[in-house]
């Protein structure tokens, strides 16, 4: 194999001119191909062979004949879906959960970069900063854990201490009550992953180069309007990027903080039930193929849609970071 | 922690009043509080003994401390030895397997004189852009290659991630010469010798990030033990936690030993509430001592990124 390359440059030089080409095309990359054939491989199996599956979202399937022996029914799994009034609030959920998600992880991530930068002691910003870190590190069963220690209706700490800090004694039942997710979770969400943003918008900040500022502060600028002319401007690139990869994601949600931070509980639905919840209750409870894959399609026909578009505004404004 | 900023007399345009620097100070800490306090909690509760739990619910300070919910787990060690087991032997070989797969297909992309580059890069790239969804997926793994109750379904769904073979192709490209495997081939290195022996050795920064990435994924999964295990022997820590939180009955009916405490003692109550946290405690343990290690390696693999962008 590693010879393989070498001596065809100064024999092949004879031969026909098409046929050298090619000879030599398949002695020099050839091993290429070999190389590239594992992961090649395991995307037929992961992703481009499940794409043909997705005529199932077309078909009334039946676990014994197999999918492609299930008969066809056009349109009708996705007119039922669209027909119930789950296809707008799983939609709707999505979304606005998405966008807050974002919404918090631009403003927070920012507003943390922008102190950990202004703190006076280094070693103390790195501390502070691995501690911040320390949640995206860990699973969201774990997570799970921790938010139950806090919402057990009977004996969590915010019914059984906090609360009655505050003179409340009422006994909230937080997995039965959906009212209160739609904070519940944006919260649950950004503890755990603002440590990522806000490295990643730190990195940024430090990048800047500090002749900028020697030369707001001689002219006079508060820390506040160099903050707003000078380092705001300067990371703009990593903000747009960064946002536009989340809105190009708008369409999925994490899986783990819908079904496991809920605890996957039924009486929450209204507020907690987004696509891709559905589509695994669709799978494994009701055992709804159909359904289920046509919710499915609808995910990643909008989703593409979605990513094409904002990697387009990425390329406009930063052609390395798009995606293609 | 104001004194020890103020004994770094060195001045510069960038520091801020000190006022401002105390107050940022306070708002870290009690961040960073509130970053570990929940981890805290389940510690304690752990320790706690089960009917000071009941009674006064979760505390910080407990008033009774008890280690019989470690007991009772390490009565029933077996199942949580063997979850252990699987998820260090997925996380392993997942790791390797992965790290070496999306290495092998990165390089050939990031080679400026591989004419078909653009269409091999464009087969990654769409599997991010278009995702068939969990059906097919599903069908897929249990229908054609019966995979339900494998270990590998545990492993073959993240050997490629689309994400992390073009970081590795663009750092392949921008760090690593053309004019050092130009050399290495007049010298009549083979590409599988370039890559072994100039590329990888090249190449460990960003098989750390991507590599410990890779671990963290496999660590942390519980999604794919849902979907494809339902026997007890294949079930990874991750999952088994889970379950232990989601009924009792998890803890309680699964395990001999429960039966053979029941035996002894017929009034025996199981300490549930304090056997779950002692669950979530053995779970999170390597994370939180492997995590200083993890997160310097990442954080440097991030600033890469982005300062270049």
């Amino acid at each position: 194999m590693e010879q393989a390359a070498q001596p065809n440059q100064a024999v092949l030089s004879e031969t026909g001119k098409r046929q050298k080409q090619n000879v030599g095309y398949w002695r020099k990359y050839g091993v290429f191909y070999l190389m590239m054939a594992p992961a090649l491989i395991v995307l037929l199996v992961n992703n481009y062979l499940p794409m043909i599956g997705s005529i199932i979202a077309f078909k009334n399937v039946n676990y014994q004949t197999g999918v492609f022996n299930s008969p066809w029914v056009g349109w009708d799994n996705f007119s039922y879906l669209f027909s119930t009034t789950d296809a707008w609030n799983i939609t709707r959920n999505t979304i606005i959960y998405n966008v807050v998600f974002i919404t918090l992880n631009l403003i927070i991530g920012v507003s943390l970069a922008l102190m950990f930068n202004s703190m006076r002691s280094r070693r103390l910003a790195k501390f502070h900063q691995t501690m911040m870190f320390l949640p995206y590190f860990l699973s969201w069963v774990i997570i799970t854990y921790l938010v139950y220690g806090f919402l057990n209706p009977e004996i969590g700490l915010l019914n059984k201490t906090i609360l009655p800090w505050f003179g409340s004694d009422t006994m909230i039942d937080w997995y039965t009550d959906p009212k209160y997710w739609p904070f519940i979770l944006p919260i649950v969400n950004t503890w755990k992953g603002i440590g990522y943003y806000a490295v990643f918008y730190l990195a940024a900040i430090i990048g800047i180069d500090k002749e900028y500022y020697e030369a707001a502060t001689i002219d006079g600028a508060s820390k506040w309007r160099q903050i707003w002319s000078i380092t705001v401007p300067l990371i703009r690139p990593v903000i747009i990027v960064l946002t536009m990869l989340q809105i190009g994601r708008i369409f999925y949600s994490d899986f783990g903080l819908f079904y496991q931070v809920t605890r996957n509980a039924g009486s929450l639905y209204d507020t907690t039930l987004v696509i891709d919840t559905y589509v695994y209750q669709g799978l494994v409870v009701t055992g709804d193929f159909g359904m289920s894959s046509a919710a499915g399609l609808y995910q990643a026909v909008v989703g593409f849609v979605l990513v094409f578009v904002s990697n387009l505004i990425i390329r406009r404004i930063s052609r390395e970071d798009a995606l293609f | 922690m104001a004194t020890i900023a103020a004994a770094k007399k060195e001045k510069s345009v960038m520091d801020i009043s000190k006022p401002a620097n105390f107050a940022i100070n306070v708002f870290f800490w009690i961040y960073t509080a509130i970053c570990i306090i929940p981890l805290i909690l389940v510690l304690v509760v752990s320790f706690t003994d089960e009917k000071t739990v009941l009674l006064n619910g979760y505390s910080l300070f407990p008033s009774k401390l008890s280690l019989s919910a470690y007991d009772f787990l390490l009565n029933d060690w077996l199942n949580v030895v063997r979850s252990y087991g699987i998820s260090i032997l997925v996380t392993v070989v997942g790791t390797i397997v992965s790290l070496t797969v999306m290495a092998l297909f990165a390089y050939p992309i990031s080679r400026r004189d591989f004419k078909h580059r653009g269409l091999f890069s464009f087969i990654m790239v769409f599997t991010i852009l278009y995702n068939a969804g969990l059906v097919p997926f599903y069908m897929m793994y249990t229908q054609y290659l019966h995979l339900q109750n494998s270990i590998l379904a545990l492993m073959i769904p993240y050997i490629v991630q689309a994400f992390f073979v073009l970081v590795m192709r663009t750092f392949f490209s921008n760090s690593i010469p053309t004019e050092l495997i130009e050399s290495a081939k007049i010298d009549g290195a083979g590409e599988w010798r370039i890559f072994a022996q100039i590329v990888l050795p090249l190449s460990l920064p960003v098989l750390a990030s991507v590599g410990l990435l890779c671990t963290l994924n496999y660590w942390n999964d519980w999604w794919l033990s849902m979907l494809f295990i339902n026997d007890n022997i294949h079930i990874n820590i991750q999952y088994r936690m889970y379950k232990a939180l989601q009924d009792l009955q998890f803890l309680s009916s699964n395990s001999t030993a429960y039966a053979a405490i029941l035996a002894q003692n017929p009034n025996f109550q199981l300490p549930s509430e304090t056997v779950r946290m002692a669950m979530a405690v053995v779970g999170i343990g390597p994370i939180v001592f492997a995590y200083p290690f993890f997160q310097r390696y990442f954080i440097q693999g991030l600033t890469v990124g982005a300062v270049k962008g």
